[in-house]
């Protein structure tokens, strides 16, 4: 179907953006550790160390934490593709891993594995639900996302932060945290892989089934479609863009809630206040730098999960603060918006989020 | 044609020679306006005739390449709109430029300079509404006030910025028909009080009615300008609309294509009223059939109604009472192309794909989509590198091929409908050309074509029968341009 000639720009374009990525990397740690008086050689280590340099490292911690990011990725990018700006994908998760673990508690007297599914079920349902608040303000009342789901993020904190001291705190009541879920009811551990879980395997379905969706299907075209524009979608498409936009907020809202249910179940077995360092709000960098398309998304999430773990090496072995690893995250971010908009100057077609050239 | 005015005599404003260009569009060509103090000039002409462009430049808001500007017998260059407002103009645009949450006397506060004080401005709107009969309310938010009471604070605003020259652009156009009366009213009142007020309208029945003096323009040119008295409305539609290709054009469209016989109607109106986004009524009552074969052309100054007929006609807008039968899928190509036809970052394909998606199940087949795609591009001789570059990247004509492709090509259905809205607004003329050509040649397919266009030539070109729309109201006229262009202002 494709043109040789524009597939030929679209591959020199993939590669030029990912040196530019890799470029920013490096080049922002090495000039955040050296004006940071820290030593440059010891902080890469470190941060290679804890990210790839050892099949531990890059299945226990890269892969596990690309896992969350992953799915809210997913989660933002879907929905920012339908113009929806769902910033919560926060709060979504752990509205997801309180359902999760709530479930996970209450049902443990049921077979096993009928227990993970109904608690990942009600963790997507839980995150869902939280969207839906936020859905129906904008639906009902045009109230912007954007303002409403970061509120929310912050609700669900302080909502967390009760249950696990109020109704679902452990049985002694001196920890701020949940019973600990039973070990038959843990996501299975991929075998000689440390501590990496099969939650990976649901996270690369949900990436791969998100990006077919839109590529491929009548309800995912019409999902960009409303997203690109509202107005062409409803006069020449026909198109309920209402409609295709709050049922895309809802699933975006379950898949960040999953986010929260594959976490409790596959990582912390319990739920307490801080399970998530911020996996939502990274989700947004993870979905922008994969320009909102979720197969990119599976590559960015597993990026940005090498460099969180990094970043935790770092601080243990160089005693780099870890928030050295956002400002490189932001930097990428920059770097990629750079990468834009020289593209738009330039005279390379902007093809690469077309489904037949995807 | 005389000049009624010589130059010595004394003028409130005057634009003497002005040229206007844009791109490769002559905008003005040594177009005049001279404005007697205490008068009101209503200045004429048909949709892009270059009043607005006119006034925009005596108000600084374009700078004219090359005339004179004069304001009480100086001459001044005018090169903004705090310039203008010193020397005394004011304006007042037809879309309103106020702050819809803020009081009155904010938004009459604005523009002011130094220290801000509400309460002497709220005595000031006082003082405006005693000296002006507006009941102003100085503490109202204007988005709760009627379109009139806005209309009356943007007068005020220019007012209390000691206006002696007011511009007042189509402002009946949004007001009710005792709304209209009554700043008519006050516009003869201003002009009494020994100001001048410019009245740019499309209404003849209005511009006669206030006006002392009248300048018509015709593509960017004064074709006339004298008195009131010396004017009937007959002359002014000749100015406005030009003689010199009255019924020729006409005859030429009816020859090639006249209704077949024993055709059958594909749209039926009987008493159908529509209202716009707002609950105000647009059309009233119209009742018509529109059948297969024809090219049904629309008639009409801005904001008569068309724009609600059309969309109703396309399947776009429901009916407010009455009855309107349509088919299923009607093909729309709307004026507003990059809003409401296309995805700008789309690919071709995708946006061919765009009909219909709204009710398409399942799949998604890009190859067949694609292949259409390529189909309706060699068809209708769309220029792209392929069916997968943006949309975008195209020119605008080959854009509206693609579109009008899309929408004629691509029903099963048996009744071909479709609905065109000023479809070769910015193209050239070889893309014009072309886009006549396909409608002409679906109607004699059998498709029933409505075309609304604001070039009352490009409807007589191709229409075989023409409907105007004037003040809600929908009728059939014979091809006659002149009896067409009365009717469209109200003067027939």
């Amino acid at each position: 179907m494709q043109a040789p000639a524009l597939r030929r720009d679209s591959v020199a374009w993939e590669l030029t953006r990912a040196i530019l990525v890799l470029l920013a990397i490096v080049g922002t740690t090495v000039l955040l550790l050296f004006v940071g008086g820290y030593s440059v050689s010891s902080g890469l280590a470190a941060l290679w160390r804890g990210s790839l340099g050892s099949w531990y490292a890059f299945t226990s911690a890269t892969l596990v934490r690309a896992i969350p990011l992953m799915l809210t990725g997913v989660a933002v990018a879907i929905a920012f593709r339908a113009g929806v700006l769902n910033i919560g994908a926060e709060g979504q998760l752990l509205a997801g891993a309180a359902a999760g673990a709530a479930v996970a508690l209450t049902l443990g007297g049921l077979p096993a594995a009928i227990v993970v599914v109904l608690a990942l079920a009600a963790s997507a349902v839980g995150g869902a639900g939280w969207a839906s608040l936020a859905a129906f303000l904008r639906s009902r009342f045009a109230v912007l996302e954007v303002i409403s789901t970061i509120m929310l993020n912050f609700v669900a904190l302080y909502a967390v932060s009760y249950l696990v001291r109020g109704p679902l705190q452990e049985p002694t009541h001196v920890y701020p945290q949940s019973s600990t879920i039973g070990d038959a009811i843990h996501l299975p551990r991929i075998v000689g892989a440390g501590r990496l879980h099969s939650g990976l395997l649901l996270a690369l379905g949900v990436s791969f089934v998100a990006g077919w969706v839109l590529r491929r299907t009548a309800a995912g075209f019409r999902l960009i479609a409303a997203g690109e524009s509202p107005s062409a979608a409803t006069s020449a498409g026909g198109i309920d863009v209402m409609a295709t936009t709050t049922r895309t907020f809802l699933v975006s809202g379950a898949l960040a809630g999953l986010a929260g249910g594959v976490e409790v179940l596959g990582v912390t077995f319990a739920l307490y206040e801080n399970i998530s360092p911020g996996y939502g709000y990274t989700a947004i960098a993870v979905a922008l730098l994969a320009r909102l398309d979720p197969w990119r998304v599976a590559v960015t999430a597993l990026l940005f999960g090498g460099l969180e773990a990094g970043a935790g090496a770092m601080q243990r072995d160089a005693g780099v603060p870890s928030t050295l690893v956002t400002v490189i995250e932001a930097a990428l971010i920059l770097a990629v918006v750079a990468a834009g908009a020289l593209r738009r100057r330039s005279s390379f077609p902007a093809s690469d989020t077309s489904p037949i050239t995807a | 044609m005389t000049l009624p005015h010589s130059h010595d005599a004394p003028v409130a404003l005057a634009l003497r020679g002005i040229d206007k260009r844009y791109g490769n569009v002559q905008a003005l060509s040594a177009a005049t306006l001279e404005v007697r103090p205490g008068t009101v000039h209503a200045l004429l002409g048909e949709n892009g005739a270059g009043k607005s462009t006119l006034m925009r430049i005596a108000y600084g808001l374009e700078r004219a390449d090359a005339g004179a500007q004069f304001v009480w017998n100086d001459r001044v260059r005018v090169t903004s709109a705090a310039v203008a407002i010193a020397h005394g103009i004011g304006m007042v645009h037809q879309h309103f430029t106020l702050v819809p949450t803020m009081t009155v006397a904010e938004n009459i506060a604005l523009g002011g300079h130094g220290r801000l004080d509400l309460a002497a401005v709220a005595r000031r709107v006082d003082e405006l509404s005693t000296s002006t009969g507006f009941a102003l309310n100085p503490n109202a938010r204007v988005e709760t006030l009627s379109v009139g009471a806005q209309q009356r604070v943007e007068i005020a605003k220019a007012l209390v910025q000691a206006a002696r020259i007011l511009i007042l652009d189509e402002p009946t156009a949004v007001l009710a028909p005792a709304e209209s009366a009554e700043l008519l009213r006050w516009v003869r009142a201003y002009a009494d009080a020994g100001n001048a007020a410019v009245l740019i309208t499309h209404k003849l029945r209005e511009a006669l009615s206030v006006a002392d003096d009248v300048t018509v323009l015709r593509r960017g040119r004064t074709v006339l300008a004298a008195r009131r008295d010396d004017v009937t409305p007959d002359t002014l539609t000749s100015a406005m609309i030009g003689e010199e290709l009255n019924g020729t054009r006409a005859k030429s469209s009816a020859g090639d294509s006249r209704p077949r016989a024993a055709s059958e109607a594909v749209f039926r109106a009987d008493r159908l009223t529509l209202s716009d986004a707002d609950g105000i009524v647009r059309v009233r009552d119209a009742t018509f059939e529109i059948n297969a074969g024809e090219i049904v052309g629309i008639a009409a100054v801005e904001a008569s109604g068309q724009r609600e007929l059309l969309r109703a006609l396309a399947g776009r807008l429901a009916p407010a009472s009455g009855v309107l039968a349509h088919p299923s899928a009607v093909g729309f190509v709307p004026e507003d192309r990059h809003h409401e036809a296309v995805l700008l970052n789309r690919s071709l394909s995708e946006n061919v794909a765009l009909r219909g998606a709204g009710a398409r199940r399942g799949m998604m087949d890009w190859d067949a989509v694609g292949a259409q795609t390529e189909r309706l591009m060699l068809e209708y001789d769309v220029r792209a590198e392929s069916a997968h570059v943006p949309i975008r990247t195209l020119s605008g004509g080959n854009q509206q091929k693609l579109v009008l492709a899309r929408e004629l090509e691509l029903d099963s259905n048996s009744e071909r409908a479709l609905v065109v809205e000023n479809p070769t607004r910015g193209l050239d003329v070889r893309a014009t050309a072309e886009v006549h050509a396909r409608l002409r040649s679906a109607a004699l397919d059998g498709a029933a074509i409505v075309l609304y266009s604001s070039d009352i030539d490009e409807v007589l070109l191709l229409a075989t029968r023409v409907f105007v729309v004037f003040e809600r109201a929908v009728r059939e006229l014979p091809l006659d341009r002149e009896r067409i262009g009365q009717a469209m202002v109200g003067a027939a």
